[in-house]
């Protein structure tokens, strides 16, 4: 299972990647793995307020439909266009090329909140 | 979980890297290698089915046709020995006990092959429905249930028999079959519930692993792929072939979910259900199942809401992203007024109502060879 050391994690299998004032998230490896073949991403549009642990987007598999939960409240400044067609992407390169949303946190201390990496492996590892 | 049951399979799925989840009861494989790869195994090369969890039940004795006749809709005295049908018990009103295959082992001897949550269900009915000179029993636990499909299906499992496969035409099957390196006999049908030719074997549970692993080396290379139900299901979906618990229920008459060709009214034998079902072929039914194709983005699901401007007229059966043809579709049963061809209805995914069109089914029909 890839964990890359610089993320924060949810407890709801979102990785958190801090750049500069402004976060981007996807969704672990694991997450992926769990869910199997990807075929169609849900994304919020940029201008759009998330709320932590709030519902934000889905994810949906062949089999399943799995929702997205905010790890961080914060206003949405990008948007991973390129899922519409790729959703692919997920199962593919979760941390890189399937980044979901860039987003400016409105309360950062949201993020010290978030699990290392080592956390959620051990999280995962109680399962 | 404590009650949850395993095929004699089960302790090979580990080692194919399968997910397991629990269906009916038993605790079975919803993927190996992915739903995609194993959809399309099967519908290119071949693909190897773990289905050991079907009901099996005998009805034999000298009245035994003469019983079934009584509870199963299609007509069973248009069969021969080794032939199979697909059928349907009903209820009264018309509802659906059960979809099945009945197998005519002899002429006072026949096999149903049942759904695996249903069996225990469906045995209470036949019981309950029984004449004299007829005996039922549940076999379910002595037989485990292999199905092989796709175009190499044939290919692959003749490499492990000396009975000429190429004779077994479709819904017949062959009694006794002997596969090599498994003791026992067998019954193999050409059946199946994927849309692709293949076969459907049934055999005792103790020897049914030992056939699985056969098979899986006898295919490797032609890239027989092992699937579970995930597949399975887009499989059955895509050539539009029911799944008792969403096209068929409780409350969903066959005629409702299309299956008019199963139910034979016609035949003189007064079967349950026979009248609200002949009145229905007749008239025609309030609601129908149709085929339904997304235009705007998403994906119906099992259960999603069908609405026509704001009134609601139906819900979603089965719906996925096809496999094979890339679309979002699904199967709904909707109010017969809106299912001609090209109407729009708008399903209900979560928070939004996304525009579809009726189209037709079934969304998949293999190449003629």
């Amino acid at each position: 299972m890839n964990l890359p050391e610089d993320l924060r994690y949810s407890e709801e299998h979102e990785w958190v990647k801090v750049e500069g004032d402004k976060v981007r998230i996807g969704i672990t490896d694991h997450a992926q793995d769990e869910l199997g073949d990807i075929v169609f991403v849900e994304l919020p549009e940029v201008g759009d307020e998330l709320a932590v642990d709030d519902p934000f987007g889905s994810v949906e598999s062949v089999k399943t439909v799995s929702e997205l939960y905010a790890p961080i409240s914060g206003k949405v400044v990008e948007v991973n266009e390129e899922l519409d067609d790729s959703p692919e992407y997920v199962n593919e390169s979760p941390y890189e090329k399937a980044w979901m949303v860039v987003v400016e946190p409105s309360d950062s201390s949201q993020i010290d909140k978030l699990m290392t990496a080592a956390n959620y492996q051990a999280m995962l590892e109680e399962d | 979980m404590a009650d949850v049951k395993r095929t004699p399979i089960f302790p090979e799925y580990e080692k194919l890297g399968a997910k397991t989840v629990d269906f009916g009861g038993w605790d079975m494989p919803v993927q190996f290698a992915g739903i995609k790869k194993e959809h399309e195994a099967t519908r290119t090369k071949a693909g190897l089915f773990d289905v050991s969890h079907m009901g099996e039940i005998y009805v034999e004795g000298p009245n035994s046709e003469e019983f079934l006749q009584t509870v199963l809709t299609n007509d069973l005295s248009k069969i021969t020995k080794k032939r199979a049908q697909y059928t349907v018990m009903c209820y009264p009103d018309g509802g659906t006990v059960d979809d099945l295959i009945v197998y005519k082992l002899d002429e006072d001897q026949f096999l149903l092959v049942v759904n695996a949550a249903n069996t225990d269900k469906d045995f209470e009915w036949l019981k309950k429905h029984k004449i004299d000179g007829v005996s039922i029993t549940n076999h379910s636990d002595a037989y485990g249930q292999i199905a092989i499909q796709g175009p190499k299906a044939e290919e692959v499992l003749q490499k492990l028999t000396s009975t000429d496969l190429s004779t077994i035409k479709f819904f017949r099957f062959d009694y006794p079959v002997t596969f090599k390196g498994v003791k026992g006999n067998a019954l193999v049908s050409r059946t199946g519930y994927t849309g692709e030719d293949g076969f459907e074997i049934y055999l005792d549970a103790e020897v049914v692993r030992d056939l699985w692993n056969q098979i899986l080396t006898a295919g490797e290379d032609v890239g027989i792929e092992p699937v579970g139900l995930g597949a399975r299901d887009t499989l059955r979906f895509e050539a539009n072939l029911a799944l008792y618990g969403q096209e068929l229920s409780e409350t969903i008459s066959p005629i409702e979910a299309g299956l008019g060709f199963a139910v034979k009214t016609d035949k003189q034998v007064d079967f349950i259900g026979k009248d609200v079902l002949a009145k229905q072929k007749q008239q025609g039914t309030r609601r129908k199942l149709v085929g339904i194709e997304m235009i705007d983005k998403g994906i119906p699901r099992h259960g999603y809401d069908v609405f026509h401007d704001n009134e609601k007229i139906g819900f979603v059966t089965t719906g996925t992203q096809s496999p094979t043809l890339q679309k979002n579709i699904g199967l709904a049963l909707v109010q017969t007024d809106y299912t001609a061809l090209d109407t729009e209805v708008l399903v209900q995914v979560r928070n939004r109502q996304l525009k579809a069109k009726v189209v037709s089914t079934p969304f998949y029909k293999r190449p003629k060879q």
